[in-house]
């Protein structure tokens, strides 16, 4: 989608600004909501694909004046009472009217379920169709649900550097229509193609592709 | 405005604080959080995992031949080999600064970041600023780092669109040559690892 996620390229964000030292909270409410966040997502009722459309899928002036972790905090809300573990009810007051249908995420199963993770790829019975040194083109597609091609890269020329692997597909996976995967490439394009002739000779931005966003050139 | 809410646990707190807290009490009565856990959770990230990960993997990089081999066919069995394997690393490429290329990563959709190897990300990397310009104007955002590249060295930024993680491989550092890999991996940092400094 068109969101306000979607900013590489974008002006009038101003400086920026590194904190030396920085830790990685500012504040408890912080810690807390990255913690629920994840201890949520094991439930496993939703897909990392469908946390970040839950997020960027926020209204644009919303999206940008929320703190970051508001921002999560808000998706978490959603994604819950979406999946019918909480209801709005709950939400606004607070009180629980039950038990959840859903079993958390003990502490002692915290260490193996973050060095797990959540691999992507996924076996293939097809061959990639593009090879290391491929010209392509992406698509020009504006689609309103989520993806995973920026506004700024569609339509523009480029070389397949790598090919990845072959990997879930967001496009599928985050509206619950299934993994779908599909081979995934890194593919460089020239700073110039992506913003114009003034960048400098040379320089060069890398996107990693999934297939359906790539015609040959 | 004054927050509006009855009782006196939520006295001098900000209405994110009040809501997270709400937020935590009703999923733990609901069964589908264990505070413990999101405990571990915050611990791990602030005490266990961080960039010392990646500076080993740099460090290794630098002194063995063979491993910077396998790290260029194949940097997750190679990462994952040093016991670096877990959430949001689970596929990396390493990418390798010399004389004629400097890399550098971000996330412009949202803020993806090797967490395997570098912990959270700071919150600049998850700025708008950072977010927006750095695939336009990553030389501008290296002059905030006070970061000059020399003459003739192309930039090549990693926008983060997929599940791959990108740890940048800063150049070892001149006058280095009779250091083992854990004394230089102390001096490996972590925005040399994100591509806005240099070693």
């Amino acid at each position: 989608m068109n969101g306000a996620a979607d900013m590489g390229g974008m002006h009038g964000f101003g400086p920026v600004r590194p904190e030396p030292g920085e830790p990685p909270f500012h504040h408890e409410w912080e810690r807390r909501a990255m913690g629920m966040t994840i201890a949520c997502g094991a439930l496993g009722r939703w897909n990392i694909d469908m946390s970040r459309a839950a997020r960027e899928s926020l209204p644009p002036a919303d999206y940008l004046s929320k703190p970051y972790y508001d921002v999560w905090l808000t998706a978490l809300e959603r994604l819950l009472e979406e999946e019918g573990l909480v209801t709005a009810r709950e939400l606004a007051t607070g009180e629980a009217e039950g038990p959840g249908d859903a079993k958390a995420l003990p502490a002692d199963a915290v260490p193996a379920a973050l060095r797990r993770g959540g691999p992507v790829d996924r076996p293939a019975e097809t061959a990639p169709r593009f090879a290391p040194g491929d010209a392509v083109r992406t698509v020009n597609a504006h689609p309103a649900h989520h993806t995973r091609l920026p506004r700024y890269a569609r339509g523009r020329a480029g070389t397949v550097a790598r090919v990845l692997g072959h990997h879930v597909f967001p496009d599928s996976n985050a509206r619950g229509l299934g993994e779908d995967p599909r081979w995934l490439y890194q593919v460089r394009f020239a700073a110039r193609e992506l913003f114009g002739p003034d960048r400098p000779e040379g320089d060069a931005v890398t996107l990693d592709l999934w297939e359906p966003y790539l015609d040959r050139a | 405005m004054p927050h509006d809410h009855h009782g006196h646990e939520g006295d001098g707190l900000s209405d994110i604080e009040i809501r997270v807290r709400a937020l935590e009490t009703l999923l733990t009565e609901k069964g589908l959080i264990d505070p413990a856990a999101v405990d571990r959770i915050v611990e791990t990230y602030e005490r266990e995992i961080g960039p010392r990960n990646g500076a080993a993997v740099v460090a290794r990089i630098w002194t063995d031949p063979a491993f910077a081999a396998w790290c260029r066919e194949d940097a997750t069995a190679a990462i994952h080999s040093m016991g670096f394997a877990s959430r949001q690393g689970e596929h990396m490429v390493t990418v390798e600064n010399d004389a004629a290329t400097h890399h550098m990563v971000v996330c412009t959709l949202c803020s993806c970041y090797p967490w395997s190897v570098l912990g959270l990300p700071p919150a600049w990397y998850k700025s708008p600023a950072y977010r927006s310009r750095t695939v336009i104007d990553p030389r501008g955002v290296l002059a905030e780092f006070g970061v000059g590249l020399p003459d003739g060295v192309r930039v090549e930024v990693h926008d983060s669109t997929a599940e791959t993680r990108y740890l940048v491989v800063p150049r070892r550092p001149e006058g280095a040559e009779g250091m083992d890999a854990d004394a230089l991996a102390a001096l490996v940092t972590r925005d040399g690892m994100i591509g806005t400094s240099l070693l």
